[in-house]
């Protein structure tokens, strides 16, 4: 066989098992969404859910899906920003670094039930916070933190060496250095990072049954002050988010139209996570472009 | 199959005591782990003055060179002494930091910071310190015609320096250095990624810079060393073999080593 019909036989392959790939994808999307978006409406998106049946609204889930996506991100953004920074510019090659290496992928290999339930366990019922908001925050960041960890090492290393010398050069510290020189243009790819992990975040459900809770008690808007226990920002309340609730309205919902409510509520969380992503991309070239100042 | 030159036969000149020096090496070894990659360098670098470092690849000229402003800190083991006005450089209290400003240095490849032209030569000097506008403007004015890029730049100073050609990049991080106010200027093979024409160029502006600055350079090229240096230093495998002016060294080398190599011979 000649080396140009190798060539095409194998363009031709890929092309077939990428076309699959995409394929699967629109098939899976417009399903999803011809199926939900008919539900979708603004009383749907805004409305309170009846607590016994589960049918109604997902306002309150839609809020708290938001509310625990930034309260993770608060935690875990700079946890591992500074891990990354140490990994990338700080560790020696040694078997300390390598031990935290092992960790890291361990931790980010362990199936989000497991790291539920330790939630649970740990700081539900051992702490006694109860379910709630700071509780499933806590399990996302464990999910969240060797991603997120590897995503900002990876950036930073991906930085030329030469930039690095470049500073250390004129005098610059290795921490000005880094903050002011690799970080900036290591940034985008850092931020890419962060909203797709936030997409996962958001649309993660095993993890925050038995830590944020299955129940999202109705709560007053109007409220703002976080220690009031009907606040919507209080952190010690328990909170359904959207994709729990997909999962609970299909295993025990009562309601008469819960394949309905759950198929609105899964087009209205894919379309959350596919602006994720879209983001993502937005934000990570408009930042490339702030920082070196290209046009 | 090299041949085999004796490391005992060498002719490196000195110095007396009339000349300043800007920096002066006694004595140094370098070590990358168990490999002794630098031995017995002792090179005195005349003030205002254009020196090469010549020899073939792997010789240490660049080991040699990132050895005089600490940039081997945590790569290899340096010992021996560098002087520079008067103290040993090569000393564990040193403020590695003050000293590198005050030798700066270019790289082979140019790197200039994924910024504006303009945060490229002020990033160092604000984190140095300095805030004053008027001033920082100064400094960016002064270094870009010291290093003869104002007149390419001067309408697009917050454009990309990414977006610069490689000369103009050179010449920028060359721009970046001086506005730091060395007084020694250390440069590796800054041409090798040049067109001709932008080479002459940086060329120029050397041969300009040595009147304010000591310049220390290392070049792969016989004719770019002959055309700027007055100095000349040969490397063969880690050890200085020769050290004079660049005239004397190659129209009448004093060494087989030297003698070959200037010929074309070598090895
Ligand atoms: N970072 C490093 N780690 C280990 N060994 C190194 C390192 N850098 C250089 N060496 C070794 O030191 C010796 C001298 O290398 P050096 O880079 O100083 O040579 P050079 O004269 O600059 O060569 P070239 O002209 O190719 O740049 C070589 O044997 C090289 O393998
Ligand atoms: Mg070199």
């Amino acid at each position: 066989m000649n080396a140009k019909r190798t060539d095409l036989i194998a363009t031709i392959v890929i092309d077939l098992i990428v076309a699959s790939v995409v394929g699967i994808l629109f098939f899976l999307l417009a399903y999803i969404l011809t199926a939900g978006l008919p539900h979708v409406s603004w009383s749907f998106l805004t409305g309170a859910t009846d607590a016994f049946s589960g049918a109604g609204g997902i306002g309150v889930q839609l809020f708290n899906s938001f509310y625990l996506l930034v309260l993770t991100m608060l935690i875990s953004v700079p946890i591992s920003l500074g891990a990354g920074i140490y990994l990338a510019e700080y560790a020696k090659d040694n078997w300390r670094t390598s031990l935290i290496r092992s960790a890291i992928e361990v931790l980010s290999s362990l199936p989000s039930v497991v790291v539920g339930l330790f939630g649970f366990l740990l700081f539900v019922v051992k702490f006694k916070i109860g379910f709630s908001v700071i509780s499933g925050a806590i399990a996302l960041t464990f999910f969240n933190l060797p991603l997120l960890t590897r995503n900002i090492e990876e950036s930073l290393s991906a930085v030329s060496r030469s930039q690095r010398e470049a500073g250390l050069s004129l005098g610059l510290s290795k921490w000005k250095t880094e903050l002011g020189i690799i970080l900036p243009v290591a940034l985008p790819g850092i931020v890419t990072g962060i909203v797709l992990s936030a997409g996962r975040v958001f649309g993660e459900a095993a993890a925050l049954i038995y830590t944020a809770g299955q129940s999202a008690p109705v709560t007053n808007f109007a409220d703002w002050n976080p220690m009031d226990p009907a606040s919507p920002l209080n952190p010690f309340r328990p909170a359904e988010t959207l994709a729990v609730h997909i999962w609970k309205v299909n295993t025990e919902g009562l309601a008469s139209n819960a394949a309905a409510l759950s198929a609105a509520a899964s087009a209205v969380l894919i379309i959350a996570v596919l602006l994720f992503n879209l983001g993502a991309r937005l934000l990570g070239t408009y930042l490339y472009r702030r920082v070196t100042a290209s046009k | 199959m090299l041949k085999q030159y004796s490391f005992e036969e060498t002719a490196v000149q000195t110095f007396d005591d009339k000349t300043s020096l800007a920096m002066k090496t006694e004595n140094m070894q370098v070590f990358y782990g168990e490999n002794h990659a630098m031995f017995d360098a002792n090179l005195a670098f005349p003030k205002n003055q254009i020196t090469a470092l010549i020899g073939a690849s792997g010789s240490g000229k660049s080991t040699y060179l990132r050895s005089l402003n600490r940039m081997n800190d945590g790569i290899a083991t340096v010992t021996g002494k560098i002087w520079y006005h008067g103290v040993n450089i090569n000393e564990p209290g040193v403020n590695i930091y003050e000293i590198r400003r005050h030798i700066g240095m270019v790289f082979q490849r140019p790197n200039p910071f994924a910024k504006s032209i303009r945060e490229n030569i002020v990033y160092a000097l604000r984190a140095n310190g300095l805030k004053k506008k008027a001033e920082l403007e100064e400094r960016i004015e002064q270094s870009l015609k010291g290093a003869a890029l104002w007149d390419e730049v001067k309408d697009n100073l917050d454009k990309s320096a990414l977006s610069l050609s490689g000369g103009q990049q050179q010449r920028l991080c060359i721009a970046r250095s001086i506005a730091m106010a060395p007084d020694v200027l250390l440069l590796d093979e800054p041409c090798s990624a040049l067109d001709p024409i932008s080479t002459v160029k940086v060329e120029e502006t050397l041969l300009e810079l040595q009147k304010k600055y000591t310049i220390i350079i290392v070049t792969h090229n016989m004719q770019q060393a002959s055309r700027i240096s007055s100095q000349c230093a040969f490397f063969h495998l880690g050890h200085i073999m020769e050290y004079a002016p660049t005239g004397t060294m190659f129209s009448n080398p004093q060494i087989p080593v030297t003698q070959d190599y200037i010929a074309g011979s070598f090895g």
